[in-house]
């Protein structure tokens, strides 16, 4: 993951609504009360971050934490008030109107929370409607509509119309109306917050074996904490507008960066976000004693081989190589609690 | 024990104390009004402006120098041209393209089919039905000549409707402008429509079809904007990050997403049209308004209770059907072409057979004179029997209502000063919205005093006082009964709809069978017609009460009658006054189309201006009319509004 190209990089993005918010001078100190005098209201505050190409970023924050907010503005739904979003190295915010739609066109997907699905049309005409739109033949985009709802496992309803679906057919609906351009940014905007929990596990699992075949840059929003844990490579948490940490779901767990993302983590089962690798010591010329157990898997998974093992430092293998040491008294303090 | 804080008192001592002020100073005026100086009690000569002039002059202007004439011709002969096609294929006039008239088997069988389509097998019953009934009663001819003109006038005014609403929904400066403008020309009666339109037009179906759709853009223009203000923001993102360009967004996404409101919009054009054309028949527009106008004028109840039937069934036909069309979502078709497309093929069998039988035989393709049935001998024979029944009574009430309440309370508004009547109204907007509202009171009662026309405001004042509260003692009682339960406020809803829908020409029918032509009959015609959304209003009023306060006061041991009044009634009192200002709305309208029984209000004195075509005195009476509307919805909204909030923050 390192070293590779970055798709969309904010610098200092600010997001601020109000009366006359192009007046403001934003500088990063801006405070949110400063704001709140002259009637103003920061959604996003001075957000820098970079995606990579292939990565996939996980926006996470309570609602009203402007995670959504942000999602707009790297789409260009919104214009943002101050800094820049550069999308493959061209500055956005500078496109023409035209050069926009065809950043669209041929780029960008987003799937929407209430699924935003024309209700006139029915799931294989919404699911054509991009390419529709940038002038594609109608047996074409037919047969790609046909396929990508294939895809996403709607085979045979192409004729129903968004209302005689349910919810999580509608959302496969939107997820495929979403990838018919083959775009290669995708944003995600709390997908899956409007459907019942088991259809929202179901939906995940979807998402992750789509997520699979396909090598996307992905931009997923979400206020499920849970969501974001299983979904991440890495991991935005926001808070009134600003990113408060931004890292792998290891990290965020082991080393919150501010007290908000520590109490965010606090009731997580660390157990089941910790990968054994997060905790390797250097092997350091340490002995190597015995089988490795795979670095890549959750201390969760690991929990009945640790428990049984007898090694006092146990070693870790990555695609067949010893990447380090687990200190086997430090994992079972993460699966037990500390010894009292 | 909890310590209360106390809310903050919800109006300002100030604000009572002024408007008090105010009531008292129009209190003193009315004591002392013998003594008062004659321009304290009705303006004087000097002050009275010549708005009348004014507009005559504008409109002058406008037709001599703008060329405003040219653009209407223009205009009306693009309209004559479409009147001229749907008149030659619904009646049969002899004009291009020549193939008329069409059997009306065949369109019975059309609407009946449409009706299935779009509601199933009842609707399509009434359609058909409908249509069977006009041929069958020998209407055919008068009720073809009112639908060509709506056909017509419909899709002008839903296409005006249209733009116009984009336009506001786009630009808030539009929206600004309109808003106002809609806001008076909903409240303008149905004559004020027609003066300068007989001016510019002429007599006619041209003119009845150009007033009709100028009257009904309004709703439509309001739906509009409406609709594609709720178009659900994350569809048009979804159409934005599907890479629509402005035009494809508007086009294929806000507009088809709005489709509801806009279909509701088209329901509420075509019922505006209805009413309008049936009117029309004042400048001489034929069809089945004016063959009513006729009957009604000779007194003939048997033969126009027969057209208001026909007028009542197209109504309640071309509600449902437009109302189901709005309604109707889309389903998924399956199976092959023919079972897909089953109810084309369907209809054009029909229209086939249709055709075929009218070959057949002529009766098929028109009713003749002769053949026509007619039910008039029995119901005025029957009429005439009730008449006699009820002659004591109905004589009674007359003399009564005339004697004791009508006179005397005429008297009364008439009586009182100019001075004292703004004082008043100022006082009570202060009290309801402080300076903003007697401001706006002022600015819509003070016109009306400066157009000269003071009188006979009042006696329109007079009739819509004494028939709201007439409707007021009848319909807020029906609403208890109907708000019993569920099922029961149900039916009653819906009776209240199709009232609604009926043209308010319709409603004098059966007063002039009662009480003849004279006060208690205009009076009676805006009761009945002012009557229906009190009882609505009072009926969704209690029905939206929540039922935990119910059930809260029901376990606090409160019987069925302290229930109804400490808690449901008060609750219920926000409603029921945007019911009283709909019906004060309603009926300022029947209050002036009853002027042709004979009134001497504002109507009466519109009634004139059409008769010889004066613009000026046309409008300002329309004016008149509108603004005392508008007043009334100011205050009764800003109340209800105001109430409604601290009920519900409570």
């Amino acid at each position: 993951m390192t070293a590779s190209e970055v798709v969309i990089s904010c610098r200092n993005v600010w997001k601020v609504f109000g009366d006359y918010p192009d007046r403001l001078r934003l500088t990063p100190d801006t405070t949110m009360d400063e704001l709140r005098a002259t009637s103003h209201i920061a959604a996003v505050r001075n957000v820098s971050l970079d995606i990579r190409r292939g990565e996939m970023l996980v926006v996470m924050g309570l609602s009203g934490s402007g995670k959504s907010t942000l999602v707009r503005c790297l789409a260009r739904l919104l214009d943002i008030t101050s800094g820049t979003v550069e999308v493959e190295g061209r500055d956005i915010g500078k496109l023409t109107e035209p050069q926009l739609i065809e950043l669209r066109r041929k780029k960008m997907g987003m799937v929407f929370q209430s699924f935003g699905l024309l209700p006139h049309r029915t799931a294989l005409e919404n699911v054509a409607f991009p390419l529709e739109m940038r002038g594609q033949d109608r047996a074409s985009r037919i047969a790609r509509a046909r396929e990508v709802l294939e895809l996403v496992g709607l085979k045979g309803r192409e004729g129903y119309f968004p209302r005689e679906l349910s919810g999580g057919q509608q959302q496969r609906v939107g997820i495929a109306r979403s990838l018919a351009v083959e775009p290669d940014i995708w944003f995600l905007d709390e997908p899956f917050s409007a459907l019942d929990p088991l259809i929202r596990r179901e939906m995940q699992d979807e998402f992750l074996r789509l997520k699979g075949m396909l090598a996307k840059t992905i931009v997923f929003i979400t206020h499920d904490f849970d969501e974001a844990l299983r979904l991440a490579d890495r991991i935005a948490i926001m808070k009134d507008g600003a990113v408060e940490q931004i890292d792998t779901p290891d990290r965020i767990v082991m080393a919150p960066a501010t007290p908000y993302v520590a109490k965010f983590t606090e009731s997580i089962d660390r157990a089941r976000v910790i990968h054994a690798g997060a905790l390797a010591l250097p092997v350091d010329g340490r002995p190597v004693e015995g089988d490795p157990l795979p670095a890549g898997e959750t201390l969760h998974a690991l929990a009945r081989r640790i428990v049984g093992d007898s090694r006092v430092l146990i070693p870790l293998s990555t695609q067949g190589r010893i990447s380090g040491l687990l200190d086997r008294k430090a994992a079972l303090d993460l699966l037990l609690g500390p010894a009292t | 024990m909890m310590t209360a804080t106390l809310p903050p008192p919800p109006l300002r001592l100030d604000q009572k104390r002024i408007a008090l002020a105010f009531l008292l100073a129009a209190l003193v005026l009315v004591i002392f009004r013998p003594a008062l100086p004659a321009g304290l009690i009705r303006l004087p000569e000097g002050l009275i402006l010549p708005f009348a002039d004014w507009i005559n002059a504008t409109f002058a202007f406008a037709r001599d120098e703008l060329g405003l004439m040219t653009v209407t011709r223009a205009f009306s002969d693009m309209v004559e041209a479409c009147l001229d096609v749907t008149a030659n294929l619904l009646y049969g006039k002899s004009r291009w393209p020549y193939v008329g008239p069409i059997p009306w088997a065949v369109i019975a069988a059309t609407a009946g089919m449409a009706g299935y389509a779009l509601g199933g097998a009842r609707l399509a019953l009434l359609a058909g039905g409908t249509f069977v009934w006009i041929a069958v009663m020998g209407q055919w001819k008068w009720a073809m000549e009112t639908l060509s003109v709506i056909v017509v006038a419909v899709p002008f005014s839903v296409v005006f409707g249209l733009l116009m609403g984009t336009l506001a929904w786009r630009s808030r400066l539009a929206e600004r402008i309109l808003n106002p403008i809609l806001n008076i020309a909903q409240s303008l009666p149905h004559f004020a429509y027609m003066i300068p339109v007989v001016v510019f037009i002429g007599v006619g179906p041209k003119a009845g079809a150009i007033v009709t759709i100028i009257f009904s853009v309004p709703p439509m223009i309001r739906m509009t904007l409406l609709g594609l203000r709720g178009v659900s923001p994350e569809i048009i993102e979804s159409g934005k990050m599907s890479g629509t360009t402005r035009l494809q967004l508007m086009t294929r996404v806000r507009l088809p997403a709005a489709r509801t409101e806009i279909l509701i919009g088209v329901n509420q054009v075509i019922m505006q049209s209805l009413a309008m054309v049936v009117l029309a028949s004042f400048i001489g527009m034929p069809g089945l308004g004016q063959k009513l106008l006729q009957l009604l004028q000779a007194l003939k109840i048997g033969l126009s209770v027969e057209i208001g039937i026909t007028i009542v069934l197209l109504a309640i036909v071309l509600d449902r059907m437009s109302k189901a069309w709005a309604v109707k979502q889309p389903e998924h078709a399956t199976g092959p072409w023919l079972y897909r497309h089953r109810l084309l093929l369907i209809w054009l069998g029909l229209v086939a057979l249709g055709f075929v039988l009218a070959w057949v035989h002529p009766y098929f393709s028109e009713v003749g004179r002769k053949q026509a049935l007619s039910m008039a001998e029995p119901v005025d024979a029957a009429v005439g029997v009730l008449i006699e029944m009820i002659s004591p009574v109905t004589d009674w009430l007359r003399w009564f209502l005339i004697t004791w309440v009508l006179i005397p309370l005429r008297d009364a508004f008439l009586w009182l000063p100019t001075t004292a009547v703004l004082l008043a109204l100022a006082g009570i907007g202060w009290r309801v919205g402080g300076l903003r509202s007697a401001l706006v009171c002022l600015a819509f009662a003070l016109p009306i005093a400066l157009s000269g026309w003071w009188d006979r405001a009042m006696i329109t004042v007079y009739t819509v006082f004494v028939s709201v509260a007439l409707a007021l003692i009848l319909g807020v009682p029906l609403g208890l009964l109907g708000a019993v339960n569920e099922a029961r406020s149900r039916r009653f809803l819906l009776v209240c709809d199709t009232f609604q829908t009926f043209p308010s020409f319709i409603y004098l029918i059966p007063v002039i069978m009662l009480f003849g032509v004279n006060d208690v009959a205009v009076i009676a015609a805006v009761v009945v017609f002012a009557t229906v959304p009190i009882v609505r209003y009072t009926i969704e009023g209690l029905r939206g009460i929540p039922p935990e306060i119910v059930e809260s006061a029901q376990m606090s041991g409160a019987s069925p009658m302290q229930l109804l009044r400490h808690v449901k009634l008060p609750l219920a009192v926000p409603t029921l006054v945007v019911g009283a200002n709909q019906s004060i709305m309603f009926s300022l309208f029947m209050v002036i189309i009853a002027a042709f029984i004979g009134t001497q209000d504002l109507g009466q004195e519109m009634q004139r201006a059409l008769s010889s075509t004066d613009v000026g005195k046309g409008l300002v009476l329309g004016f008149a009319v509108a603004f005392m509307g508008l007043l009334a919805d100011h205050l009764l909204l800003k109340w209800a509004h105001g109430r409604g909030v601290a009920l519900r923050s409570s």
